[in-house]
């Protein structure tokens, strides 16, 4: 088995095999903890509209704050899209998600690919400054934040040496495998760390909503 | 120790216009003999005690944007990354992480996280208590939707518990646990009051009632510094034409048990308002000016004694509101344009922010409203026992510049709240800046232009 066979085999089964066991330890391991029944006569019934409205009502910040966090929203989300676009609408990968859910969509062309990997790349690389020379985020940042920014930026990294076939005197084969294995690498940790706000973020958003609408606050 | 030791240790300051502890000569932060490690243990134990869904679901989640920073007037006014709010919770967040959480074990397996230290503790006292008033403006910015001030009050259950508050909040807290009040408005103190205001302003006064529908509460603050609050309270009820009544066996409305983090004295404080309610039969009892008096009794009054209260819980307010817009309370038209200031624990985390822009609508006022207002009001900086810590008076003062600025461009003729430890903040700020404007209470407005019947 070569290097390819691998990342395409036994390393792509037991990576998804970690991600979904792992979300399920940890979404578990909070929602089974015990939940104390909240005796306090609530302002309103039906906090589960509340759960929902908070769940996409923290997508964008609230007009008060624009003036203090536009720009780290603005490059978050460039960053969100971006990658998603490269991830989804690339044609290589939806042929990859067709071997396993069975259907396809249409992709974009790839010079639109390039263009928005060049700009993720980029959006990743500001969000990195910010990180090293704002007084709070230095504060805040710890290993998981780097880390996981590594973890993050290496795939498309890989992705972009593959698609271009710049492999620095690597085979075309070993660059494609390195890129399977860096996104294998990434299903690894999502799990584990800070990129498990992809499925916390609707468990800790509607926690707060359900909450705020039970006391008719702002959701 | 008994009530005159209590007043040589800790003796209050009544005079100044932030009532709290004189400020001490030598400050005691720390309370009671424990080693190092045993506080810290005590101090983990309790914070997770209490530990559910819902906190491990926002523990989990925090992506260290670094964006409650900006919602935090500490951090915005000082520029100091020690005062972004969820860092506050740093040593809990590390220490939940390697006991508590999903993947505890490999933390420790692994040695991922280290064991926090006591100083690491004495150095966040600091930050949970002098420089977060739990007023939850961060919660509001979070993208993960992280109720950071939730966190902070858990935080705080377990400094208590390691013998780790500030001097001044832990006095007045044991204070109020063993007189009443944690500002000197003992029973006594509170009827020879009542009586006073009920002569002043010609008002009947109702005390100690058999039978009652509805039971008054007061704050400590309105007792000893704005006693004509007893007064208002009494003149709207009694032109309601209310079965009414204040009880000296459960008055104080503060809950300095729930601001220190002692939930057995928070327990204590809320029953003696509940079994009060319970002796009279209120089917009603209203809350006074007070922000964190709403969240201990309204929301988690019933939780403190594990049933659900037979009674409403309503927050002065809110019952005004009611009583104007179901037309049984009648008031005159002010002439004056307004700026109001939310109360944080009535508005942003209470729900009731509609509540006294209708009762100023009733009044005929111009509400200008401040730039950021309802839900999005800055905290005037007093709030969550911030205003008794004398160490914190610079901090505080700073985060009042934001209010100052942002109330001289909404430029209303009056200035309106509803919680009275907002207003001493106000007073006392005012003095400090020499600043010409003077908060004035909603309630007090109300009482002063009722139409007569």
């Amino acid at each position: 088995m070569d290097l390819l066979e691998f990342a395409r085999g036994p390393a792509m089964q037991w990576s998804l095999i970690i991600l979904v066991f792992g979300i399920a330890w940890r979404l578990f391991g909070i929602i089974f903890l015990k939940r104390k029944k909240d005796l306090a006569e609530p302002r309103q019934t039906g906090v589960l509209g509340g759960a929902v409205k908070t769940i996409f009502s923290r997508s964008v910040p609230a007009r008060a704050f624009w003036s203090r966090v536009m720009y780290s929203n603005i490059v978050g989300y460039v960053f969100h899209i971006g990658l998603a676009i490269v991830v989804f609408a690339f044609l290589p990968h939806i042929l990859w998600f067709e071997s396993i859910l069975g259907f396809q969509w249409p992709a974009l062309p790839t010079s639109v690919i390039t263009l928005v990997a060049v700009i993720t790349l980029a959006s990743m690389v500001a969000l990195l400054v910010k990180r090293l020379t704002h007084p709070v985020l230095r504060r805040i940042s710890n290993f998981d934040d780097y880390f996981s920014w590594l973890v993050t930026i290496v795939p498309l990294l890989t992705g972009m040496m593959a698609f271009t076939h710049t492999g620095f005197g690597m085979r075309y084969e070993t660059v494609l495998a390195i890129h399977i294995l860096s996104v294998e690498f990434l299903f690894i940790w999502l799990p584990f760390g800070k990129l498990g706000h992809s499925f916390l973020v609707f468990l800790s958003r509607g926690t707060t909503g359900a909450l705020f609408a039970r006391r008719g606050a702002r959701t | 120790m008994s009530s005159t030791d209590l007043e040589q240790e800790h003796p209050l300051d009544l005079e100044s216009k932030r009532v709290s502890v004189k400020k001490p000569e030598q400050r005691f932060d720390t309370q009671g003999e424990m080693p190092g490690a045993q506080r810290v243990h005590t101090a983990m134990v309790n914070f997770v005690k209490d530990f559910g869904a819902t906190s491990a679901a926002y523990m989990e989640s925090c992506v260290h944007c670094g964006q409650c920073a900006e919602a935090c007037h500490f951090y915005v006014q000082t520029g100091d990354p020690k005062y972004t709010p969820i860092w506050k919770l740093e040593p809990f967040k590390q220490a939940y992480k390697r006991e508590a959480g999903p993947f505890s074990f490999l933390y420790k397996a692994l040695g991922l996280k280290r064991k926090v230290t006591v100083e690491e503790l004495q150095e966040w006292q600091e930050l949970l208590y002098d420089s977060c008033t739990m007023c939850g403006r961060c919660t509001m910015i979070c993208p993960m939707g992280i109720d950071i001030a939730t966190l902070v009050g858990q935080a705080r259950h377990a400094m208590f518990q390691a013998g780790l508050v500030p001097h001044e909040l832990w006095a007045v807290a044991e204070r109020a646990e063993r007189e009443g009040s944690p500002l000197g408005a003992t029973a006594s103190v509170f009827e020879d009051r009542i009586e006073w205001m009920g002569d002043e302003h010609e008002v009947e006064m109702r005390v100690d009632e058999d039978e009652a529908d509805v039971l008054i509460t007061m704050s400590s603050i309105e007792i000893q510094k704005y006693p004509e609050s007893m007064a208002a309270v009494a003149k709207v009820m009694n032109h309601l034409g209310l079965k009414w009544t204040f009880r000296t066996d459960g008055y104080e409305a503060t809950n300095f048990g729930m601001l220190s983090g002692n939930t057995a004295w928070q327990k204590d404080m809320t029953k003696k308002i509940v079994e009060a309610a319970k002796k009279v039969g209120a089917h009603t009892v209203i809350l006074p000016e007070c922000g964190h008096a709403y969240g201990a009794l309204r929301w988690q009054g019933a939780n403190m004694m594990g049933e659900p209260l037979p009674f409403k819980v309503r927050h002065i307010s809110e019952f005004l509101a009611e009583q104007v817009n179901n037309g049984r309370l009648k008031v005159k038209q002010v002439d004056s344009s307004v700026t109001f200031h939310d109360p944080c624990q009535v508005s942003r985390r209470g729900g009731a922010t509609q509540a006294p822009r209708d009762v100023m609508k009733a009044l005929g006022m111009e509400l200008r409203e401040t730039q950021d207002t309802g839900d999005y009001n800055w905290c005037c900086g007093g709030g969550g026992g911030v205003i008794t810590i004398h160490r914190a008076d610079r901090l505080r003062y700073k985060a009042f510049e934001i209010k100052m600025e942002q109330i001289e461009k909404a430029g209303g003729e009056m200035l309106l709240t509803s919680c009275s430890n907002c207003r001493q903040n106000f007073d006392d700020s005012q003095e400090h800046f020499h600043w010409d404007k003077t908060m004035h209470s909603l309630l007090e407005l109300v009482a002063d232009n009722l139409v007569e019947n």
